[in-house]
C-alpha cells in the first residue's frame, strides 16, 4: 500500500512497528481505511469518551476477542474511556427457560468479553456504560458542540453528529475502538465542512406531527447515506431542543441510520448547524423528497410482515430502541394509565418491556410514575431487544415495537406509537 | 466505461483490496443491510441472507458468490460481521460496488486485508451504475487485481 496521506513523524514510527505489532496494524488500519476517502491527514479525537457498538459476547465473534486480546496483550488500550452499546440478556425480560438456555450459548463469550471491556477501560462502573443512548445526561457521554469522536453504533453517531453537533464518521465496530487507542482518526466525511452539506432537501408536508420513527424510515431509504436538511419539522418540534425535540430526534435519527445509512441530517432551525448556517448548509444541486401523510402510510404498506401466523396474537412488546430517554419513559406511563383508565383496565394487554440505560432507569425509579408502570405490569429493562431477538427462539415469536431499528434487523413488527398505545391498552381478541 | 467481447462484458472499477477470483454473481440493487442480511450465519451451514427487507437476496446463499450491490447500509456493527465472515470462511468470494464503497464495508475490507491476509476478499468499488443494471444472478464474474471485472453469461 502507497501512503499518501501525510503523516507526522510520530504517527511514522508507529506504523514502522515503534510501538509493536499489533499497534502497526491498528495505524495501517486506519491509514488504510482514511485513504479509500481521501484523507489527507489525521485530526486528534477530542470528546471526552468513546463509544463501542460492539456489547455483546456472540460466539460467532471469536476473531474480533482474539483481536481484542491481542490489543490488551501487547498494551494497545484507549487513551479515553469507553461506553457501549446494551447487554443482550437480563433475567427481568420475559423469555421462556429453553430460549434463556439458547442465549446462554449464543452469548457464551460474554463473561470473558466484559472482562475485556473493564481493562479496555468503561467509564461507568457496574453495567451503567452500556446503553446505545450513551449521549443521554444520566449517563454522562454527552459529547460538545465540534468535538471529535471516533464512536460507531449508527444511532449515537446520527445523534451526535446531527442533534449535538460533534462530527464523527460512521465508523465500524473495531474502527472506533482503533480511533480511541490511536486518539486521532483520519480526516474526512463528516468530519469536513464540505462533508457536512446537505445532498436533499426533504420538504414535508403532512397534516399532523409524523410519528418519529416512521419519518425517519422514510427519509432513511429514500436518502441511503447522504445528508438530509428537513424543512417542516419545526413547526411540531419548535425550535429549541428541550428533552421533547431530542427524544423525537433520536427515533427520527436511529430510523434513518438502520433504513438507510444516514449519519447526518439537518433539521431548519432546530439542531445546531442548521440554526447557524441555514439553507447555506444545503448543496446548489440537492435533490428535493416531499413527504405527505400518503408517502408515509405507503412506507408503513411495504414494510414485509414475516410472522409465521400474520394474525397471531403479539406475545411481547418491545419499547425503547434506542433506549428510552428519561422523559419518554413518563410519556408512555401516562399515555397507558389514560389509555387503561379508559378501557376500565389495570394492566396492559400484551407484555410489555420498556428499555432504557441504568442510569436512566435509576432516575425513573425516583419519580411516581415509576410505581405505576409497574402496576400496569410493564417491565424496565437494560437489555439490548435486537440481541435478545437475535436468538433464533425469540424470533419466531410474534414481537411487536414502534422501533423501526428492531423491525429492520429482527422479525418484529412495526405499528406506530399511537397504534402500539391502543394494543397495550385494549382487550386482545 | 464497460467493454463488451463475446458474451463477456468488463467493467472497470477501483481495486479497494486487490485480488482475483471467479464466481458466481448474485445483485442486490437496493442497500445490502450486512447486519441484517448475515446476522444468522453462526448457525448457518453456508451464510444465506436473512434480510426481510431485500428482495433481491433474501434467502439466498452469500457464502461463496461474488456479491454486487450498490452499498451496504444499517448497523455500525457491518464492518466487524464481514471481518468474522473473512476470518471464518463465511464470506461472500468478492464484493462488488456500483458506487463509491460505503465507510462500513470499508472498514471491512481493510480489517480483513490487514487482520486476515490469509483469506484474501477482493473488494472493488465505483463500477457504475451500468455495472448493477447489467449483471444478473447466475452470471460468471471474474474480477482482476487492477479492478477490472468480467461478467460473462
Amino acid at each position: 500500500m502507497e501512503i499518501t496521506m501525510k503523516l507526522t513523524p510520530e504517527q511514522e514510527a508507529i506504523l514502522n512497528g515503534s510501538k509493536g505489532e499489533a499497534m502497526a496494524k491498528v495505524m495501517r488500519t486506519l491509514v488504510e481505511y482514511g485513504q479509500i476517502y481521501g484523507a489527507t491527514k489525521m485530526v486528534p479525537v477530542t470528546g471526552e469518551c468513546g463509544h463501542l457498538v460492539l456489547s455483546f459476547g456472540l460466539m460467532f465473534l471469536g476473531p474480533v476477542f482474539d483481536l481484542y486480546q491481542q490489543l490488551i496483550d501487547e498494551g494497545c488500550l484507549p487513551q479515553q474511556k469507553l461506553t457501549c452499546d446494551p447487554l443482550p440478556y437480563d433475567k427481568n425480560v420475559p423469555q421462556d427457560a429453553v430460549s434463556k438456555v439458547v442465549a446462554k450459548v449464543i452469548y457464551s463469550k460474554q463473561g470473558s468479553y466484559n472482562k475485556q471491556l473493564k481493562k479496555l477501560g468503561m467509564k461507568n462502573p457496574g453495567k451503567d456504560s452500556y446503553t446505545c443512548a450513551s449521549y443521554m445526561t444520566e449517563v454522562g457521554n454527552t459529547p460538545k458542540e465540534g468535538d471529535v469522536l471516533s464512536w460507531a453504533e449508527s444511532s449515537a453517531v446520527v445523534y451526535a453528529n446531527s442533534v449535538l453537533g460533534a462530527r464523527c464518521n460512521r465508523n465500524s465496530g473495531i474502527i472506533e475502538l482503533f480511533g480511541s487507542i490511536a486518539g486521532f482518526v483520519p480526516y474526512f466525511g463528516f468530519l469536513t465542512d464540505e462533508g457536512r452539506k446537505a445532498d436533499w432537501v426533504i420538504e414535508l408536508k403532512t397534516t399532523k406531527m409524523p410519528d418519529a420513527q416512521l419519518l425517519g424510515s422514510a427519509v432513511g431509504m429514500k436518502v441511503m447515506e447522504e445528508v438530509p436538511y428537513v424543512k417542516g419539522l419545526d413547526k411540531y418540534l419548535g425550535t429549541e431542543l428541550d428533552e421533547s425535540a431530542t427524544t423525537y430526534l433520536k427515533d427520527f435519527g436511529a430510523a434513518t441510520a438502520s433504513n438507510g445509512a444516514v449519519g447526518l441530517y439537518h433539521i431548519e432551525n432546530l439542531t445546531p448547524e442548521a440554526k447557524k448556517q441555514g439553507t447555506s448548509l444545503i448543496k446548489p444541486n440537492a435533490k428535493t423528497y416531499v413527504i405527505t401523510d400518503e408517502v408515509l402510510q405507503e412506507v408503513k404498506d411495504n414494510y414485509p410482515v414475516i410472522w409465521k401466523d400474520p394474525t397471531a396474537k403479539p406475545e411481547l412488546c418491545f419499547l425503547g430502541c434506542p433506549h428510552m430517554s428519561l422523559q419518554q419513559m413518563k410519556d408512555w406511563t401516562h399515555t397507558l394509565e389514560e389509555g387503561l383508565k379508559k378501557e376500565g383496565r389495570k394492566q396492559v394487554s400484551i407484555p410489555t418491556v420498556f428499555t432504557a440505560s441504568t442510569p436512566v432507569i435509576e432516575e425513573f425509579n425516583k419519580t411516581p410514575e415509576s410505581k405505576k408502570l409497574k402496576k400496569m405490569g410493564v417491565v424496565v429493562s437494560y437489555i439490548c431487544p435486537l440481541m435478545y431477538m437475535d436468538n433464533p427462539l425469540c424470533q419466531t415469536k410474534p414481537v411487536i415495537t414502534s422501533s423501526n431499528k428492531l423491525r429492520t434487523y429482527t422479525t418484529a413488527r412495526f405499528y406506530s406509537n399511537d397504534e402500539i398505545a391502543e394494543m397495550l391498552t385494549k382487550e386482545v381478541d | 466505461m464497460a467493454k463488451k467481447n463475446k458474451g463477456t462484458k468488463t467493467f472497470q472499477g477501483r481495486a479497494i483490496t486487490p485480488g482475483e477470483c471467479t464466481a458466481e454473481a448474485v445483485v442486490s440493487h437496493g442497500g445490502f443491510n450486512t447486519l441484517a442480511s448475515m446476522q444468522m450465519m453462526s448457525i448457518q451451514t453456508k451464510t444465506k441472507c436473512v434480510d426481510q427487507n431485500n428482495p433481491d437476496l433474501y434467502k439466498k446463499i452469500l457464502q461463496g458468490k461474488a456479491l454486487c450491490l450498490p452499498q451496504t447500509i444499517g448497523s455500525t456493527t457491518g464492518g466487524m460481521f464481514l471481518y468474522c465472515a473473512v476470518k471464518q470462511g463465511k464470506n461472500p468470494a468478492c464484493l462488488l460496488f456500483s458506487k463509491e464503497i460505503d465507510s462500513l464495508a470499508a472498514a471491512g475490507a481493510v480489517l480483513s486485508e490487514v487482520w486476515a491476509p490469509e483469506s484474501p476478499m477482493p473488494v472493488v468499488d465505483n463500477l457504475g451504475d451500468e455495472f448493477l443494471e447489467y449483471v444478473q444472478d447466475g452470471d460468471t464474474i471474474t474480477v482482476h487485481p487492477d479492478g477490472s471485472v468480467d461478467v460473462a453469461r
